[in-house]
C-alpha cells in the first residue's frame, strides 16, 4: 500500500521540519500530523517519516510504541477520551468510563483504545486532559466537555452524526 | 638530533590526584574515549587504572557511554567549597570532603555513575564502601525483578555478568512477590541471532554497536516501561555482517548466536589465541574448543587490528576444519594411478629421492598465501635450490570499509616478503602453465592450493613428470598427485602471518590434526634437509627467527617479539 499524502500536507510538513535544528527533532510533530490525517500511524507512515527525516524506520517505530497516543490501527469515527487522572477519578470518571463503554457495547476492563462494533466510536481511558477544576472531563474528537455526568455523556454520544 | 626531537615531543602528562578507597592515586587528566579521542578521565577509567574493577553492564570501552544501567554507581565525596569558592579545610589542613547525599533524605547516599562522571581533584571514590554496596544491591535487585531465574538452562551461564554480579553483590532470596512481566522469547532477530527479551537488561550495547560501530542503525527499544524490549523494525532482519559482535557484547543471555547456542558449556572449552584466516585483515581471535572439536571463534582485543570486533563471515568460517573430506593419509601413486598409503618417513624419503633427480629450472612451485611465514620460508629454500619459478594463488572477494579486505588470503604480504609471490599475486601462473605445456617445467609442487581451480587442467598436468600436492581438503589435483601430503589447518599448528597492513601476528595450536595430517612446517623442513644442504632450525620459533634474520623485510624481529598482539614491519 502506498501512502497518498496531499501536496498541501507535505508542504506543511516540510515547513514543520524547518522549525528544528535537527530533522530528527520533528519526529513527534510528523507523527501527529500523519495520525491526524489518516486517523492512525500505519507502517507506511512510519517509513515515510523515517525517509523524510533521514532516519531508520526503527527510530520512528520506537516513538510510536512508546507513546500511547499514537495508534497503529484505525480508530472509530469518534474517539471518546475519558480522563482517569486524580481529580476526574475523584469526580467519578471510573463510573463514567464504565457507563460509556456499556452504552457502546464495550468491556471497560479492556486495556487501551477499543472500538465499537459498528466502527463509529472508540473509547480510551486516558491520563490528564488538563481541566482538573471541572472534573470529570471527556473529549470527543477535538471537542472538550467539562463536568460530564452520565446523562451528559449520553447526550454527547447521541448527538454525534 | 633524532633524540632531541623525541624529547621535545614528550609532554608531561597532566594528572589529577584522587583518593580511591582511602589511598591517594594520580591519574591522567584525560583518557581516550571509545573512538580514541581524549576526554576527561572518568571514575570508572581511573579505578581501572589503579586495579579496581567497578561492576557495569552498559559501559563498554569501545562504545559511546550510555549510562543507563546504573550498575557502576559508587559513593563519591568532593572537597567542600566555601562561599569564597575556595576549599574548606579541616583543622589539619586537608580539604573537607562532602559526600553526595539525596537532597530529600540526607541520610541516604547519592551515588555517581562511574562510567560518565569525570574525576576531579581531591575527589574521594569509594568502590567498596557500605553505601556503594547498598546501591549495587538495589540496582541488581531491580534488574532481576523480571529476569527469569533459570541460569541452569541459559546458554550464557558461565559468562554472564548478571550471574557474576549476583554472586558478588546480589541477595540469595528475591523479595519480589508480584507476577513477572513476560516478554517475547526466542525472537528471531536475524539469520544468526536469537533474542530472549526476558533476559535482556536493556543496556543498549547492541543498539549502540550496530548504530555507531557497524553503521547499520537496525535495532531499537520498543514499548514502554516494564514492557521495554529490544527489537528490529517489524519485517526487517538484523543481518549485517557484524551482528555476532552483539552476542559478545550482550552482558546477559539475551542475544545468543544461533550457531553456538546450546552446543557447548563455556566452562568446558579451552581458549586458544589465534588469527582469523578469512581475509588479509587478520582479526585476532580466541578459538573455543573441546576435545579436538572447534565450537566457536570470538574476537580478541587488538586495537592495532580489529579493536574488539570481527565479521560474521570470518567468525563462522571454521567448520571446514572438521570436514569429512580432510586429507588424512600420505599417498604415493604409481604410473597406473594405483596409490598406496605410507608413513611420513617413507613418503619424505621417496619424494626426496625423486626431487634430487630434478634438474635446476625444471621445477615450478605454486604455494598458498594461506600458508604461514615459516612454511613459506621453507618453500623458498626449496625454490632457491631448484631455481624454481614460484607464485601463490590470488583470492579476491568483496571488502568493506570496516574490517573485511578484498584480499581473502591471510598471508599475502608474508608470501610477498619472503619472495614466493610478487606485487601482483598470480602473475607467474600463466608462465608456469606455458612452461609445463612447452615441457620446460617437468615437476610441479603445489602447496595448499587446488591447482585445477587456476586453470591447470588434466591435459596440462599429464605433461608433468612429477606432481606433488599437499593440501588440507581433497581436490581433483590431490587425486592426480604422484605424492600427496596431508597438511594442517591453522588451528592445528603454530605459525605467523603478515596482514594487509604489515602486522606480523602469530597463531597457536587449538586442536590436533586428524589422521596422519601433520603441521606443514615439520615435513617441509625434513624435505629441505633431505633435498638441499640447508639445515633450517627445528623448532617453530627457531624457524621464525631464522626467516626473520635472512629476510630484510622482517628486520630481524624475533618470535618472542610478536607477543599476543603482533608487531608491525615495513612492507
Amino acid at each position: 500500500m502506498s501512502l497518498n499524502i496531499p501536496q498541501k500536507l507535505e508542504s506543511e510538513i516540510e515547513e514543520l521540519i524547518t522549525h528544528y535544528p535537527e530533522k530528527r527533532s520533528a519526529s513527534m510533530m510528523l507523527l501527529h500530523a500523519l495520525q491526524e490525517h489518516f486517523g492512525y500511524v500505519s507502517k507506511e507512515s512510519i517509513e515515510w517519516i523515517a525517509k523524510k527525516l533521514e532516519l531508520k524506520p526503527i527510530n520512528v517505530h520506537e516513538l510510536v510504541t512508546f507513546y500511547p497516543m499514537f495508534r497503529q490501527e484505525p480508530a472509530g469515527k469518534y474517539v471518546v477520551k475519558v480522563c482517569r487522572t486524580l481529580s476526574c477519578a475523584l469526580g467519578g470518571s471510573g463510573k463514567l468510563h464504565k457507563h460509556v463503554c456499556s452504552k457502546l457495547g464495550l468491556d471497560a476492563e479492556n486495556h487501551g483504545l477499543q472500538t465499537s462494533e459498528d466502527g463509529k466510536f472508540s473509547v480510551e481511558f486516558v491520563e490528564c486532559l488538563a481541566s482538573c477544576g471541572t472534573a470529570p472531563v471527556i473529549m470527543c474528537n477535538n471537542e472538550f466537555h467539562e463536568g460530564v455526568s452520565q446523562e451528559k455523556a449520553d447526550t454527547i454520544i447521541n448527538q454525534c452524526p | 638530533m633524532a633524540n632531541e626531537t623525541t624529547k621535545a615531543e614528550i609532554k608531561p602528562v597532566e594528572t589529577v590526584t584522587v583518593k580511591v578507597d582511602g589511598s591517594r592515586v594520580e591519574v591522567p587528566k584525560t583518557t581516550p574515549d571509545w573512538q580514541g579521542n581524549p576526554i576527561p578521565t572518568t571514575i570508572l577509567q581511573a579505578c581501572k587504572m589503579v586495579g579496581k574493577e567497578i561492576p557495569h553492564y552498559c559501559y563498554h570501552p569501545k562504545l559511546p557511554v550510555a549510562g543507563n544501567c546504573r550498575m557502576c554507581l559508587v559513593e563519591v565525596g568532593m572537597p567542600a567549597m566555601g562561599r569564597d569558592r575556595k576549599p574548606i579545610l579541616n583543622q589539619d589542613g586537608t580539604p573537607k570532603i562532602q559526600k553526595g547525599v539525596l537532597p530529600y533524605d540526607p541520610s541516604l547516599p547519592r551515588g555517581a555513575i562511574a562510567c560518565a562522571t569525570p574525576v576531579a581533584p581531591n575527589m574521594e571514590i569509594h568502590t567498596d564502601s557500605d553505601n556503594t554496596k547498598m546501591m549495587r544491591e538495589g540496582i541488581l535487585e531491580s534488574l532481576l525483578i523480571n529476569h527469569p531465574l533459570d541460569c541452569t538452562i541459559c546458554d550464557q551461564a558461565g559468562e554472564c555478568k548478571l550471574q557474576e554480579y549476583s554472586m558478588e553483590h546480589g541477595q540469595a532470596k528475591s523479595q519480589f512477590v508480584e507476577t513477572k512481566v513476560s516478554k517475547p522469547k526466542q525472537v528471531d532477530l536475524g539469520p544468526r541471532i536469537m533474542l530472549d527479551d526476558e533476559r535482556c537488561v536493556l543496556c543498549t550495547r547492541c543498539i549502540r554497536f550496530t548504530r555507531d560501530v557497524a553503521h547499520d542503525d537496525a535495532l531499537g527499544i520498543v514499548n514502554r516501561g516494564s514492557y521495554n524490549t529490544i527489537a528490529a523494525y517489524p519485517g526487517s532482519k538484523f543481518d549485517n555482517n557484524y551482528t555476532l559482535n552483539t552476542v559478545d557484547l550482550c552482558p546477559v543471555g539475551a542475544l545468543t548466536s544461533k550457531d553456538f547456542r546450546f552446543q557447548m558449556r563455556v566452562w568446558f572449552m579451552k581458549e586458544t589465541e589465534s588469527i582469523c584466516t578469512s581475509c588479509s585483515t587478520g582479526c585476532n581471535i580466541k578459538v573455543g574448543s573441546r576435545e579436538n572439536k572447534v565450537y566457536r571463534y570470538e574476537p580478541r582485543d587488538n586495537d592495532a587490528v580489529n579493536a574488539s570486533w570481527m565479521c560474521d563471515e570470518g567468525r563462522l568460517n571454521y567448520k571446514w576444519v572438521h570436514r569429512e573430506d580432510r586429507l588424512k593419509e600420505c599417498l604415493i601413486r604409481n604410473h597406473n594411478s594405483e596409490s598406496r598409503s605410507v608413513e611420513w618417513v617413507t613418503i619424505i624419503q621417496e619424494l626426496s629421492e625423486r626431487l634430487s633427480k630434478c634438474e635446476k629450472g625444471s621445477v615450478a612451485i605454486l604455494a598458498s598465501a594461506r600458508a604461514s611465514n615459516e612454511e613459506l620460508y621453507l618453500i623458498k629454500l626449496l625454490a632457491d635450490h631448484f631455481e624454481a619459478i614460484t607464485d601463490c594463488v590470488p583470492r579476491k572477494g568483496e571488502g568493506d570499509d570496516f574490517l573485511v579486505q578484498s584480499d581473502k588470503n591471510p598471508n599475502s604480504n608474508g608470501a610477498r616478503a619472503i619472495g614466493i609471490a610478487f606485487s601482483e599475486m598470480g602473475i607467474q601462473i600463466p608462465e608456469i602453465d606455458e612452461g609445463i605445456s612447452e615441457g620446460r617445467i617437468k615437476t610441479l609442487l603445489s602447496f595448499g592450493e587446488n591447482i585445477t581451480r587456476v586453470g591447470m587442467n588434466d591435459e596440462l598436468l599429464a605433461k608433468l613428470d612429477l606432481l606433488v600436492v599437499s593440501d588440507i581438503l581433497g581436490s581433483h589435483a590431490a587425486d592426480k598427485a604422484d605424492f600427496l601430503l596431508p597438511g594442517c589447518a591453522h588451528l592445528e599448528k603454530r605459525g605467523s602471518f603478515v596482514n594487509e597492513k604489515g602486522r606480523v601476528q602469530k597463531f597457536m595450536k587449538a586442536v590436533e590434526a586428524p589422521g596422519k595430517a601433520r603441521p606443514d612446517w615439520e615435513w617441509l623442513r625434513e624435505l629441505v634437509v633431505h633435498v638441499t644442504n640447508e639445515k633450517p632450525a627445528d623448532t617453530l620459533p627457531g624457524l621464525f627467527n631464522e626467516m626473520s634474520a635472512n629476510n630484510a623485510a622482517f628486520g630481524g624481529i624475533q618470535w618472542k617479539d610478536l607477543g599476543s598482539l603482533g608487531t608491525d614491519i615495513k612492507i
